[in-house]
């Protein structure tokens, strides 16, 4: 394996991880996707073109592995929507920190297209642009499900002017945005 | 799957009904989203690459050699 190419999987797998588990709402399974998605990648390594974006490649292979996954076990299981905010409820120490609950909450309850979409470029920092390529959608696309998805969480969590975040949990978003 | 607003003529809609209280965020309330999200976010990156995935990356390298030969 070339030296950058085992370098560039590295340091894409935290951010992989995070997309994952916020993708199916579960560590382990979300670990067993990355691996999935590792092994693939690798396998897969010569339609890689040097240059682009290793991260983003492997955020795509992960997503459509998700997706067609998670396609077939709908067909197996009658699975309602209502699974993934259900296993976020339950396990939330599975989350890293207990902090944010009604965040967490909000997030689990959007339509998944949306959710993927404001996670990409609200968090792993994905321009419009990666976004749409990785989710295989047109730009303006993703930036209605991340409009939309904003707008739904402000429902969800019923906040109308910044003070509905509380002090508390405005002053913990700080701390813990500060803290990078 | 309810959520399904699929044709344009309900996707506009929903739009224009959206639209009504909250569909203008305002810009502070879309920060304070956005760092809720990169906090949770943040929390998983910075666990860093756990132990297996360095191992199976050793793993790997280690086939790919042999292949090679």
């Amino acid at each position: 394996m070339d030296p950058s190419v085992r370098q560039a999987v590295l340091n894409a797998i935290p951010s992989l991880r995070a997309f994952a588990i916020s993708l199916c709402g579960n560590v382990d399974r979300a670990d067993d996707l990355v691996q999935e998605t590792m092994l693939r990648a690798l396998a897969n390594i010569n339609s890689f073109q040097p240059g682009t974006n290793m991260s983003a490649w492997l955020f795509t292979i992960l997503r459509n592995h998700f997706r067609s996954e998670y396609r077939k076990r709908r067909r197996e299981v009658e699975d309602s929507d209502g699974s993934y905010a259900e296993s976020l409820k339950s396990h939330p120490e599975q989350q890293g920190h207990v902090e944010f609950g009604e965040f967490r909450e909000a997030l689990a309850k959007l339509p998944p297209d949306q959710r993927e979409a404001l996670i990409l470029v609200g968090a792993s920092g994905f321009s419009y642009e990666e976004a749409a390529n990785i989710c295989g959608c047109a730009v303006g696309t993703i930036k209605s499900r991340v409009n939309r998805a904003r707008t739904r969480l402000a429902e969800l969590m019923s906040i109308d002017t910044v003070d509905d975040f509380g002090p508390d949990r405005t002053t913990r978003a700080v701390l813990a945005s500060g803290d990078r | 799957m309810k959520e399904r607003k699929l044709g344009s003529g309900q996707d506009m809609q929903g739009a224009v009904e959206a639209k009504k209280p909250s569909a203008r965020l305002s810009r502070d309330i879309q920060a304070k989203l956005g760092q809720q999200l990169r906090a949770i976010y943040d929390d998983v990156v910075n666990q860093g690459v756990p132990e297996r995935f360095a191992a199976l990356l050793d793993q790997l390298d280690k086939s790919d050699d042999k292949g090679k030969q």
